[in-house]
């Protein structure tokens, strides 16, 4: 049977994971690799590696990053930030990822997915969406969730998908590292709306999060990152809880 | 030596990081000769049925059956063991190797596609490749066409219906998901693999 992911997210910033409440507030959270293979010891589906500051700048942090955690990394693992043009993404890739994010880029230049996508396969390219309420919907933002588009994240969605997307990274920023629980409204139209996997993100704050977003949310992942770092859900004890439930995940792992 | 097939296919590093784990000598190679002289082969692979057809003007597809069929250890991983079928829908005028009977297809349309994540595997007993790994264990698996359940299946996964997790026939091995990014348990089987 198809498990639902967990997946450990890390947010980097000059080489160092950190993390914030609502995009701001950045506290220190350890190193890459150690991060990385610390979460997949204790049973994460997957490891997300996110340049928040990604800037031409630190490329080469970004890079040495990838390969650092790549090296002893055996579950799959994405790459994302500043991720602008092809070249960007092959070198992300030579440099270890399995999958890379896109966001800002996409919405610029939806022409890219499938670019990315002729080259390394649709499985290897995940479009990741900022969203926040609005009146009348869900409205996509970029920039690190600094720019409105004024575009429908539903619509989005199914045009990534459309273009050649392998899934979607859903990031509610109205619950983003608020531990608040999912935004299981928004996940629900989204992942209804499209063929390809969805991934949700953003609220994570304890078990009950989970199960309501993989059964209310119809989620195929989640993801979190706060929560894992600081101790206060451990991946183990979280599958061990969703098993209890019945929600189908990789356990024991 | 074990060669890694490189037809342009994607990434190939995962694959090759896995076995430098391992302690396993491999080489990425496109040349045949390199296949010739290495003393297993495996054919690794991600996207597009239609990229196989990079292994036909290269001489690789003759110098990877001959290989195979005078009993070197073969190992098709993902688009790999798909290549080891007759074919596939998603590209009818590329052949594939034909050593196992049938052609892959896409997944019926009330699953979503690709099948993304961690599925459980049927494993068959007297199967060489899974010595060891437990009834159940849970690969990672990532893609859109899936090969049919025959007799030389090795383990079966099921997702709307059931399909060809693993193959095996003699030194002939192809698995649907990635070893190299299973965990312990994908490690465990290319390690089986090593010891062919």
């Amino acid at each position: 049977m198809l498990t639902k992911r967990i997946i450990a997210c890390l947010d980097m910033d000059g080489g160092r994971v950190v993390k914030g409440v609502r995009f701001k507030n950045l506290r220190d959270a350890g190193d890459p690799a150690e991060c990385a293979t610390a979460h997949a010891r204790n049973g994460a589906d997957e490891i997300v590696l996110l340049d928040i500051t990604a800037t031409s700048g630190n490329r080469r942090t970004l890079l040495d990053a990838v390969r650092g955690t790549a090296r002893s990394l055996f579950v799959p693992f994405t790459v994302g930030g500043g991720i602008r043009r092809l070249e960007d993404a092959v070198a992300v890739f030579d440099a270890g990822a399995d999958k890379i994010a896109i966001n800002s880029a996409a919405v610029r230049d939806p022409a890219l997915i499938g670019k990315i996508a002729g080259r390394f396969g649709s499985q290897a390219v995940v479009v990741a969406i900022d969203a926040r309420k609005v009146a009348g919907g869900f409205e996509v933002f970029v920039a690190g969730g600094r720019e409105p588009t004024g575009r429908d994240a539903i619509q989005w969605a199914r045009e990534a998908a459309a273009c050649g997307a392998g899934e979607i990274l859903l990031t509610s920023m109205d619950r983003d590292g608020t531990q608040s629980g999912f935004d299981c409204g928004l996940v629900r139209a989204v992942a209804e709306s499209v063929s390809i996997p969805v991934i949700a993100s953003g609220g994570a704050g304890s078990a009950r999060d989970f199960i309501e977003v993989f059964r209310d949310g119809r989620a195929d992942a989640a993801l979190a990152a706060s929560i894992f770092h600081f101790g206060i859900e451990n991946i183990a004890q979280l599958k061990r809880e969703l098993h209890n439930a019945s929600v189908p995940v990789r356990w024991p792992c | 030596m074990i060669a890694i097939v490189d037809y342009g296919a994607g990434n190939l590093n995962s694959v090759k990081k896995a076995f430098d784990y391992l302690g396993a000598e491999v080489v990425l190679t496109d040349q045949p000769e390199t296949v010739a002289a290495a003393s297993k082969i495996v054919l690794p692979g991600v996207g597009h049925f239609s990229s196989l057809r990079a292994l036909e003007a290269t001489g690789l597809r003759k110098a990877l059956i001959q290989n195979a069929s005078a009993g070197k250890p073969f190992l098709g991983i993902c688009l790999g063991m798909q290549w080891l079928f007759q074919g596939s829908e998603e590209c009818r005028d590329v052949a594939g190797a034909a050593l196992f009977p049938g052609k892959c297809q896409q997944f019926p349309s009330d699953v979503k596609s690709p099948h993304v994540g961690w599925n459980s595997l049927t494993v068959q007993n007297r199967s060489r490749l899974f010595r060891g790994v437990a009834q159940d264990s849970f690969v990672y698996y990532t893609h859109s066409f899936y090969a049919p359940v025959v007799t030389e299946t090795a383990a079966a996964s099921e997702y709307g219906l059931w399909f060809a997790g693993a193959v095996e026939l003699g030194n002939i091995f192809g698995v649907q998901f990635h070893p190299e990014k299973s965990g312990d348990v994908g490690l465990a089987i290319l390690k089986n693999f090593c010891e062919v």
